[in-house]
């Protein structure tokens, strides 16, 4: 196979799970949500249990008008879905399924991953301010905050995987994951967890967007496709962040039965990490502002950097 | 923190994850119709062969929205040198349902048990003035009127089932007596105000005229029962000075479909 042949299925495939898989997330999503509190969800577009809503969703979106507001940064109003979207396709370009199964082999690849995360909210923020609406640039202002706030707990816990595997490579660290990284890094994935959810502005953390106060926060202004990118990007955002917690700290394809079905175990790992996301957003009330920003300087980010002390000093220890 | 918040989480989780484990509470309405209560108001019915025109219905209606128009037809005599009868015949019998409040007054106040509450309620339209319902609809909802409805036990029996069980009238003179007594009685009871308010008015109106304007709250004086002393002790002291001295005698006697043309 050529290179350039093989490149192009790699992409096609990264591009059809980033399509697919964040479609999985949001109907589970939709129907979980709905029997947690005792309504049955979509049960009417495609026939069986409503399967195919998100695809009569997409179907209306494309329909519906794409109004930019008169006032607006047109350009950077414009650009601001496809710079929070396509950091997520990025980043699962380079999250292994397992150590076969991974669209790019990148040696750094968890640093990638984060870096580019942090790129996704800046369409949020780029959103906010070109939308030339008060409530969108206030959303903004909080995603940016929020960002800022968890962007270093949730490195500093990544961190702490990173020097207990010795690489800085996700297939690497995946491969060095066992068991007893369970209760070793415990502290470490809690605080992963809590700052990935904020990361992506899901609740209890959608401050960003917080209906009650500032309607839809950046979002406000959009409609029809770019309205649903960022929709996308959100469920995008479960799939990547949901993966790289399977991987680094739940051991991705490690699990019983064949070495081949690895990717299976990485999938279903992944799969329980969304569902405990949505189970937390039925659950929990949106959190203050205010106590956003304390949980993340006041508790995450001691945590985290006690993780990295025991990682560190656990790594000393059995080297 | 304040105490209580890492419990207060946990119940949440556990709350909702309880709920994912039952039935839902939807009514999956269309698919499933729903469980009706018994005696659900849902559409009023009608019966076109018990209706007489009598517009009591329509009159009581507090919205008026039952509109009747009928005519009279003479009936042969069915033995020869007897007399031709009338009767009325139904000409329209609608109702709007744009205007019914479903109070259910029209389906009490009806003697000929013509009107039904029907638990059918799937009749909504795109234009409101669809909702005039005619005869031939009310009548097809019929068919969806539920029995009645058991009763209780160790009730009284109904009406018609107590007066079937009873002998025959021909079977004894003293049971046909007990019998026949309560419906001799009840029109010589009826019949009494009735005949008595039409023949009251001319008799204190030119003496009391002036009385009723300056007492028309107050509660009768001995003056004023004294001033008729025929009457029943009930019922007319209040007749002369609640009703205003022009207005007609509110009796059920005098209704006839003709005169009361549509609004």
């Amino acid at each position: 196979m050529s290179p350039w042949l093989e490149a192009v299925v790699r992409a096609v495939a990264v591009l059809a799970a980033f399509l697919t898989l964040p479609l999985l997330i949001g109907q589970t999503e939709h129907k979980v949500m709905a029997h947690m509190q005792g309504r049955l969800g979509p049960m009417y577009a495609g026939g069986f249990h409503g399967w195919a809503q998100l695809v009569a969703d997409g179907v209306k979106f494309v329909q519906k008008e794409d109004i930019v507001p008169a006032r607006a940064d047109r350009w950077v109003f414009r650009l601001a879905p496809a710079v929070a979207l396509i950091p997520y396709l990025v980043a699962l370009s380079v999250i292994p399924l397992s150590p076969t199964i991974v669209a790019a082999t990148v040696d750094a690849s968890v640093l990638l991953v984060l870096a580019v995360i942090g790129v996704g909210i800046i369409g949020t923020l780029m959103a906010g301010w070109a939308s030339a609406n008060k409530y969108s640039l206030l959303g903004g202002m909080r995603a940016a905050a929020q960002l800022v706030s968890y962007e270093l707990p949730m490195v500093l816990s990544v961190a702490s995987v990173a020097l207990a595997a010795g690489t800085l490579s996700i297939i690497g660290i995946a491969e060095a994951w066992s068991p007893w990284w369970l209760l070793w890094q415990a502290p470490g994935a809690f605080v992963f967890l809590v700052a990935a959810l904020a990361e992506l502005q899901r609740p209890p953390f959608d401050m960003p967007v917080a209906d009650s106060e500032i309607v839809f926060g950046p979002y406000t202004e959009y409609s029809g496709l770019r309205f649903a990118f960022f929709l996308l990007a959100e469920y995008a955002g479960i799939v990547v962040m949901s993966l790289l917690f399977a991987v680094l700290f739940l051991g991705g394809w490690a699990g019983p039965l064949e070495p081949w079905l690895g990717w299976v175990w990485t999938l279903l790992k992944g799969f329980a990490v969304a569902v405990l996301m949505i189970w937390l957003r039925v659950s929990w009330p949106r959190m203050r502002e205010d106590q956003l920003q304390r949980l993340a300087w006041v508790w995450l980010v001691p945590i985290a950097l006690l993780q990295l002390a025991l990682t560190a000093v656990g790594v000393v220890m059995t080297a | 923190m304040a105490d209580g918040i890492l419990p207060g989480l946990v119940k949440g989780m556990a709350t909702t994850a309880r709920s994912l484990t039952r039935h839902a509470h939807t009514a999956e309405y269309p698919d499933v119709s729903p469980a009706l209560p018994s005696r659900s108001r849902g559409v009023i019915a009608l019966t076109e062969e018990n209706c007489t025109s009598c517009m009591l219905c329509a009159r009581e209606c507090p919205d008026w929205c039952i509109y009747i128009d009928s005519h009279k037809e003479e009936v042969a005599p069915t033995t020869p040198g007897g007399r031709a009868r009338q009767r009325n015949v139904l000409d329209r019998f609608a109702i709007d349902f744009s205007l019914c409040m479903y109070c259910g007054i029209c389906i009490e106040v009806c003697p000929f048990d013509a009107l039904h509450w029907s638990p059918e309620f799937e009749y909504a339209e795109l234009d409101i003035r669809d909702l005039l319902h005619e005869k031939d609809r009310l009548g097809a909802w019929m068919a969806t009127v539920p029995p009645p409805v058991a009763l209780d036990p160790g009730s009284a029996e109904p009406a018609e089932v107590a007066a079937a069980a009873k002998p025959a009238r021909g079977a004894g003179a003293t049971a046909g007596a007990a019998t026949a007594r309560p419906a001799r009685v009840r029109p010589a009871r009826a019949a009494a105000p009735a005949a008595a308010t039409p023949a009251d008015p001319p008799a204190p109106d030119p003496s009391h005229a002036q009385e009723t304007k300056t007492l028309p709250v107050t509660p009768p004086t001995s003056e004023q029962t004294q001033v008729l002393p025929t009457t029943p002790p009930s019922p007319p002291p209040a007749t002369p000075t609640g009703t205003p001295p022009g207005t007609p005698p509110a009796t059920p006697t005098t209704t006839s479909p003709e005169q009361e043309g549509r609004e």
